[in-house]
This record gives C-alpha cells, structure tokens and sequence, in this order.
C-alpha cells in the first residue's frame, strides 16, 4: 500500500515540475507588463468589456511594442467594488510585477486604487475610465494619473444649454456614489448661477431595478428630468418612466445615453430623439482622427458596439498617453520612474476627440461635448454634437478659491431647489 | 409536504434503522463517536497526544512556515484573506453541519463587525468615526455583532431549512440596503476608508506578515473552539437537536435555546472574521456584504465540506484561489465559467466537498471500504 501511495506522490510531483518548467520558458521572453483592470462582472460587464477593447487598440496602433520592449497586458477584473478593485490591482502589481497599471473604471474605484498607490511608490498608476473628483483633487497621489477629464467638467456647458432650451425646472434622478455626484455638481455649477431650479433629487443604489417610487415622486410642474444613471439602471428607468406615462424630455448624464441606451429596443426608442447630454467624446465629431478611431475600432472589433462607446475612448487615450510616454523615454523605467513620471507630465497629443494632457495635479484638461439625440439615414440613433467647450480644467472653469468654497460635488452640493 | 414534515418523517425512519439505543441523554444522537470519545475528558491531556497525528503536526509546521516561503503577495492576499473569510465559513460550518442550521447571514454578521470598527475606530470620515482606541472598538464590535447573530438567530429558530435561508438572506439583504442608503451612520456608498489594523509592541499589523500571523491565531482559536465545543456537551446537544429535535425537547433540552446560543457562538467566529477582513480590505463599504459575498461564505463552506471545521479553510483556499488566477487561465473573459465550473464539478461529484473527495481518495488507496473505526465523526 504504502509503496504505491508513494509512487502516486512521486508521479504528481513529476508532473507539476513538468508544468511548472513549462510555465517558467513562456515567461523568458523580453517583454514589459502593463497592468490592465475594468470590469468583467457586475453592473459594468458591458462597458468594461469595451473598455478593455479600447487599451488593445492604443497597442494595436503601436504594434504591440512600446519604448523598444514588446508589451503584454496583464488583464485583471473588478466588479465595481473598491474592495475588489484594490485586491486585483494589488494582484497585477505584486504577483504578476508589472511595473505600470492602468485601471480602473469607475469613480469610487478609482479613489481606492488612488489610496493603494501611495503604498507603491514605484509603480505608476494611470487610470482608466474612473471619473470621481476626489481621486485627483483631494489628497492626491504622486504617482496617479489621469488623463481623461472627470465627471464633473464632462458636465460644463449643459446647464447653459438647457437653460437656452427653456429648461428652468428640473428633476434629478441620480445614482448615489462619488461618480453621478461629480456629473450633477458639473451640470449645477453653472445652471444654478444662471438661474435653473434642481427642485428634487432622488439618489438611489447602483444597480436599482424597481424605480417605481422615484418615478411616482417626479412632480409634474417640471420641464425635463436630469438622468445619471448608466448602462443597464438607464434601461430599467427608462422602460418604467414609459409605462407609467411620464413624457417630460431628458436630460442625460455622459453615460446616460451612451452607446447602450441608444441600442435599446423598447418604446421608449423614439422619445429619446432630442435628449440632449455632455460627455468628453460623441459619436459623431466630425474630425478625421475621430474617424479614423472609429473606423480602427469598427475593423478591429466585429463583436463591439456600432461605435466605440465612452469607455473604450477613454481606456484608449489612458493607454495611448502611457504608451507614448514609454516611447519617448525609450523604456526607461529606472530611478523609480523619475523619467518615465515626467514624460507623462509633458503629455500633450492630439487624441481622437481633442487634445489630451494633464494639469499639476495630474488631472486631464479637455473638451467636452454637448450633444443631441438624432436618427442617422439608416435608422440608428447617434448622440449629434451641437455644442465644443474646450479646455475645461478640473475647477470647472472657475477660479480654484471659487471652487474650493463650493466644495466637491455630494449629495447636497451644490443645491438649488427654490 | 412540508419542509418539518418530510424531516420528521426522515428522521423517525433514521432513528428506526439506529441500532443503538441511548441510554444517557448526552451520548443519545449519532454524534456519539464509536470510538467513545464523547465523554471522555477533553482536558486529559495524554488523550489529546494521542489524538496528534503526523498531518495535524504537518498542517501546523507549514501554516507556520508559509509567510517565511511565500511572496508578500501570497502570504497577504492568499493566505491571510484565505484565512479570513475561512473563519467566517467556519462560522457556516458550526452552525451548518453541527447545528443544522443553513444561514446566509454570517457575512452580514462580519460585515456588522466591520463596520463597528470604523464606527467606533477610526477612519476617513471623522465626522462619524468616534476615534475610540482599537481595543475597545474590537471589543464593543465583537460583541455587537455577537447580539446581532443571536437576535437573527432568534428570529429564524422557528424555521427550518429552506425558510431558514430565505430569513436570513432577507436579514442579509435588508443589511446591505440598509449600509447602503443610510449616510449618517454607515456612510452610504462610499463606506469607510482608511481604517488600519493596530501597531503594537512596535509591529505594524499592517504589514503582510504579521497580519498573517494574526489571522492565523485567530483562525486557530476558532478551530479549536470547534473542535472543543462539539465534543462538549453543548455541542453533543446540539447535534442531537439537529438529527431529532422532537426526542431532544422530551429529553427536557430547551431546543430553541440551544440554537440561539449556537447563533451566538457562530456569530462570534464571523464577528472575529469580520474584523479582520475589515483590516485586511482597508475599507468597508455595502460591497463587502452585498449578496454575492454572502452567497460566496455558503460556496466556501460546502466547497470544503460540512462535516469537519478544517473544511471551511481548505474551501477558503480554492476559493480566494480561483478568484485570483481564475482570470489567467484559458478564456480571459469567461473566467467566471472556470469559477462556476469548478464549483459545480466538486458539488456533482462529491456531495461533501473536497472533505469528501479526500475521504474518497484515501478509501481508495487503502483499497476497500473505510472500516467503522477508521470514521471520521464530526
């Protein structure tokens, strides 16, 4: 008996050393690891999945080489959870020792791998479609960097817009976490100093599938409803907005009427022609980069969206600004990234929707669209840009001390119900 | 037929088939070892040598040895989280397999615990934070979250099976809005941030290795608190309400009572897991008692299998490694069908988890059926 147990033992351990020999020559290769983490899972399987469509194509354009090394994703997941996000950065960074990470996709992520960062100071973080305030403008990493522009300043500029629609009253259905905080306090900075009234705001938990309770509370004195909600929440809101007879028009946030709402097939469909939303990118800016990202992104993607949705621009313009630098320091990560952190300091290139570089915080400064809801000829819906701000930085435009004294947007800034 | 009925009817037909007959009320269910260990003395120290075999001494050497071998990243994020949450799974097991009692609240019960920590601790948000020294946050949580296990407890004495679950998953559930949508005490969303395990004798708790030795002796505590409880009378009792509660209340034990405590004990075990999740994450916020996470306490328990406490840490293991390397094999973005796959392989073919298997196994190699004296009894 005892001979053959042993004889079982000593042929597994033959075999795993097999493997693990196996293993160790697939990683001899020459080769510099980016860390890579969206969602796979939870409420943002479908945009994450986009978003890590969007980093492939800022290294497909490069070949897959960057700064004279070949490059290799390591590909991580969260499930919109802090807790899950900081485990799996931790996961890429110490166990698979990549040197750079990118990630990750939403806002309260994004200020908990921001806190992790300051644990690694070796490591550079970019991020990757997190838009929270909070992550840059309050206690900052050094080694933190965002070149996308965040929830709020994606905002600037559509209060003006709604105000100009004759929307003075609105109703704000909003989910209740850092990111949509950021987006209203965006809208509001500039619709309450000219004079919009937000008369009531219904906060609820991500990933809400009943909203009969807001939808009954939406008064009907008003003259359009505020919604920043994405991706699946937008759908379910919609559709019972629609059965319970609302037909006030919307106002979206920037992910509101992305590429996943414009998709849904309800009958609901046509009320959405004219629903006006802001965003750092739409779907029809008429640039030939931007054409040529979509084109990119149509051939290299059968299974994707008809358009490259939000996060897939901004995973891209994340990736591409840590690619470039990479080049332009020649992989030249030593003296704890000393030169590699400073070429991504001077970033400054012209991305597929407008220019893309970072202030002293490490914050992107962009454009940011305003854009309509309309039918294309062939009968799809595309967000039609009506409106260019550009060069917004992260005070929205104001003066940092005018700023300050507002605040970071939260449930209760800023507010105008009278 | 009812969930009650058809369990009565199961056990009548068990205790007919029973060829022994009890003659002492604490000897009287199945939990009675046929080797007699039941009222032998725990404390008699040359019984427990003897009970020493070369695996436990092997088991202990290389949990001992772990951190020294592994990289930070598997001494922190492997080991101490596989520890963890096993305590919360052992917490199931107790409370599942000697108990019979399936609850999907232990992870609201850690979770009640971990949010005491940064309640009373401290945090990000001094504005709800008390500050209090981390002793006595530990202690006010471990025993709130004790009286919150008891109270669930409580209130789902009176179910039994399937019912059971569904009262505890509305519990968990109501729990996890609750964090969720109430900003003056649990902060909403965002949670808390920022809270550290303490520094002490000038070790930083913080850092991988003695995290993982903190986790490992709680992780102990909590395994030979089971081990002892369930040879204990309390425990033999216990057991004895879960194959027969009928004969157990006209033996003149007070069933409901028995199960309240054992709630309480449980909760204890989650609440000692909880604080040290909460100190492993850094943070608490909803996500970390949001459904998925309770169903995953259950995942972990019947991964490792029911019937021995050290089940609930071997389930931990597969499971944290899954989570973690799941993504790097084969297909990237179907790696929840790894995860998924793998559970559902061990559930198919071995109703008692990885326990099982390995009892499979060992039946194997010693070729022939275990012999009665060879049993594992729990």
């Amino acid at each position: 008996m005892r001979a053959m147990k042993r004889r079982v033992w000593v042929r597994s351990m033959v075999g795993a050393a097999a493997a693990a020999a196996l293993m160790g020559s697939a990683w001899a290769q020459e080769t510099l690891k980016i860390g890579l983490l969206a969602n796979l899972e939870g409420p943002f399987a479908v945009p994450g999945q986009d978003g890590y469509r969007g980093a492939d194509m800022a290294l497909k354009e490069k070949n897959g080489m960057a700064g004279g090394k070949k490059i290799e994703f390591v590909k991580v997941s969260s499930d919109a959870t802090p807790d899950k996000a900081v485990a799996m950065t931790r996961k890429a960074v110490e166990q698979d020792k990549v040197q750079i990470m990118i990630g990750p996709l939403s806002g309260d992520e994004g200020i908990a791998v921001k806190n992790y960062a300051k644990t690694k100071p070796d490591i550079t973080f970019i991020n990757g479609s997190s838009g929270a305030q909070a992550t840059t403008l309050s206690d900052p990493a050094p080694n933190f960097y965002r070149f996308n522009t965040e929830g709020a300043q994606w905002m600037v500029g559509l209060g003006e817009h709604a105000l100009s629609k004759g929307y003075k009253k609105v109703f704000l259905v909003s989910e209740d976490y850092g990111f949509p905080y950021s987006q209203v306090q965006g809208f509001m900075a500039s619709y309450c100093a000219k004079g919009g009234k937000v008369v009531d705001k219904a906060w609820v938990p991500l990933g809400t599938k009943d909203y009969a309770a807001v939808v009954a509370k939406i008064p009907k004195d008003i003259d359009a409803v505020l919604v920043v909600l994405g991706g699946s929440d937008a759908v379910n809101f919609l559709n019972q907005y629609e059965q319970a007879g609302g037909s006030k028009p919307m106002i979206g946030g920037s992910i509101t009427v992305d590429q996943t709402v414009l998709n849904y097939k309800g009958k609901r469909r046509e009320s959405l022609l004219g629903t006006m939303s802001a965003g750092p990118m739409a779907d029809s800016i008429d640039t030939p980069e931007w054409k040529k990202f979509v084109a990119d992104y149509k051939a290299q993607f059968k299974d994707g969206f008809p358009s490259p949705s939000l996060f897939a621009y901004l995973y891209y313009i994340n990736t591409r600004a840590a690619l470039e630098a990479l080049d332009a320091v020649k992989g030249d990560l030593s003296n704890g990234q000393k030169a590699y952190r400073a070429a991504l300091q001077k970033t400054d290139f012209k991305g597929p929707a407008g220019e893309v570089k970072i202030d002293s915080n490490r914050n992107g400064v962009g454009t940011t669209y305003i854009t309509e809801v309309t039918k294309a000829p062939d009968g799809s819906f595309y967000n039609k840009v009506v409106k260019t701000v550009p060069n917004i930085s992260q005070t929205l435009g104001l003066p940092e001390a005018d700023f300050k004294k507002m605040g970071l947007g939260s449930r209760d800034v800023p507010d105008c119900r009278k | 037929m009812s969930a009650s009925q058809w369990r009565r009817a199961m056990n009548s037909a068990a205790t007919a088939a029973a060829p022994t007959i009890a003659t002492r009320p604490a000897t009287a269910p199945r939990a009675a070892t046929p080797v007699g260990h039941a009222d032998a003395m725990p404390t008699s120290l040359a019984r427990l040598v003897a009970r020493i075999r070369p695996r436990h001494v092997i088991v202990l050497l290389a949990a001992v040895a772990y951190p020294f071998l592994a990289s930070p990243f598997f001494t922190y994020q492997i080991g101490a989280q596989s520890l963890a949450l096993g305590l919360i799974a052992l917490s199931l097991t107790f409370l599942g397999g000697y108990g019979g009692m399936v609850s999907l609240a232990q992870m609201t019960v850690a979770g009640v615990a971990g949010y005491g920590i940064a309640i009373f601790g401290t945090s990000s948000f001094p504005a709800i934070s008390l500050g209090w020294p981390w002793w006595l946050a530990v202690c006010i949580s471990l025993t709130a979250a004790t009286v919150f296990a008891a109270v669930v407890g409580w209130l789902s004495v009176r179910t039994e099976g399937i019912y059971t679950i569904m009262i505890t998953l509305a519990v968990g559930v109501a729990f996890f809005y609750l964090a969720q949508q109430n900003y003056t005490v649990f902060n909403g969303f965002g949670g808390f941030s920022k809270i550290a395990a303490p520094e002490l004798f000038g070790i930083d708790f913080r850092e991988p290795v003695p995290f993982y030795f903190v986790a490992l002796g709680c992780a102990l505590a909590g395994y030979f608190l089971v081990r002892h409880l369930v040879r204990a009378p309390f425990g033999i009792a216990l057991q004895g309400i879960r194959d027969n509660p009928r004969r157990m209340a006209s033996l003149g034990y007070h069933v409901n009572a028995h199960r309240i405590a054992a709630y309480a004990v449980s909760g204890l075990l989650a609440a000692v897991g909880g604080v040290l999740m909460v100190w492993y994450n850094g943070r608490i916020s909803p996500g970390t008692v949001n459904l998925a996470q309770m169903i995953g306490i259950l995942i972990i328990a019947v991964l490792g299998g029911m019937k021995h406490p050290i089940g609930a840490f071997i389930g931990a293991i597969v499971y944290v490694l899954l989570q973690n390397f799941a993504i790097d094999l084969f297909i990237r973005e179907r790696f929840n069908l790894v995860i998924g796959g793998v559970f559902l392989a061990i559930v198919l073919f071995s109703p008692d988890g990885l326990l099982g298997l390995w009892a499979k196994l060992r039946s194997r190699l010693v070729q022939g059926p275990i012999s009665p004296q060879k049993r594992r009894q729990p």
